[in-house]
């Protein structure tokens, strides 16, 4: 340190001040609160979604219910199999049930929101069309019909 | 007024920030909704008769696919990549073939009459399909008519069709329909 004639020795290094780290660490926090939405139900299927070039986004996400389709995550196979299950909410139901879930969705609306319903079919890449098409003629026995088959943008 | 106050230290709240963020990271999801949408057909009323389902052979392009996952436009084997131009030659009719679906004329509000196919495509599945065939034949199917509406908004306005106003979007929209009917559940194993 003969260079800047010793000085630096006595010389302590300034610390460094986290003052403003705090503001970007809340920053980004906010950045997150933005953009993200809450995870409202525990994935019990796995849904690999088909890809389509084709998607439009869904407006209103409040307005949206949603029935996975899929085989069962690998836990609860030793419980329920491998065959295609759905899930309404957080459990498995049948199709039967999808007539409940329906009505309970619509009472949780508001009356002017309820035409405006959506429900998205988040179906696994590998599932028959068979229970799809069971699903869809219970939804229009519900006349719930406005639908959107979930897919993904396929990466480019 | 000789005192200071004692300053706060603020060593720690980067620390407070962090937790808070990565409880955020934990519970959130970022995937964006997207999809294809549809409106499925009222069941008909058992009591009303069956009276509008007469539609003129020419209108109706019917497209099938087995458990095999193969697709049939037309009652010919066809390849997913060829759907897209052979549904939008049926819904566009160049030559006034007489096979393939008429154009009737009909009073848009805004624009004009315009020659409005009458083309219907029927999508019809076997229960064995599976979903992602599905997808690709429904996707490769709004594609065609997507394709058709961006040069109708091309030609006529300009621009694409994304970037049109509402209004025009809405004429657009009715001077090429998505008529896309999925029929009512119905055995094609046999072939």
């Amino acid at each position: 340190m003969a260079k800047f004639g010793g000085k630096g020795d006595k010389k302590s290094v300034p610390g460094l001040t986290t003052a403003s780290m705090s503001d970007i660490v809340f920053m980004l926090l906010f950045f997150f609160m933005v953009t993200t939405s809450m995870r409202e139900t525990e994935n019990k299927v796995m849904v690999n979604l088909p890809e389509a070039t084709e998607v439009a986004k869904l407006e209103r996400k409040d307005l949206t219910s949603y029935i996975n389709i899929g085989s069962p995550i690998a836990s609860l196979q030793r419980m329920y199999g491998t065959d295609a299950r759905i899930q309404l909410n957080d459990s498995f139901k049948t199709v039967d049930e999808i007539r409940d879930f329906i009505a309970a969705e619509r009472d949780a609306m508001s009356e002017v929101d309820r035409q405006y319903m959506t429900v998205s079919i988040r179906a696994d890449a590998d599932v028959r069309m068979g229970i799809i098409t069971d699903v869809k003629q219970e939804l229009r026995r519900c006349s719930a019909l406005k639908i959107m088959y979930a897919a993904r943008k396929p990466a480019e | 007024m000789s005192k200071k106050t004692p300053e706060l230290n603020s060593a720690s709240s980067a620390d407070i920030a962090f937790l808070l963020l990565s409880y955020f990271l934990m519970t959130t999801t970022m995937n964006q909704d997207s999809g294809l949408q549809r409106r499925l057909p009222p069941i008909p009323d058992e009591k009303q008769e069956v009276q509008d389902q007469k539609v003129n052979r020419r209108n109706i392009i019917i497209v099938r696919i087995n458990s095999a996952d193969r697709l049939f436009a037309g009652n010919e084997p066809m390849d997913v990549s060829f759907l897209k131009d052979k549904v939008k030659e049926f819904l566009v009719n160049p030559n006034n073939d007489p096979d393939l679906p008429e154009r009737s004329p009909k009073v848009i509000e805004g624009f004009g009459t315009y020659n409005v196919s009458k083309g219907i495509i029927s999508l019809q599945n076997d229960r064995g399909t599976s979903y992602k065939a599905y997808i690709e034949v429904q996707n490769e199917l709004v594609k065609a008519v997507n394709e058709l509406r961006d040069e109708f908004a091309k030609a006529h306005f300009g621009k694409a069709y994304l970037s049109l106003s509402t209004d025009q979007q809405r004429i657009v929209r009715e001077a090429i329909p998505q008529n896309i009917s999925e029929a009512e559940p119905k055995d094609v194993s046999n072939n």
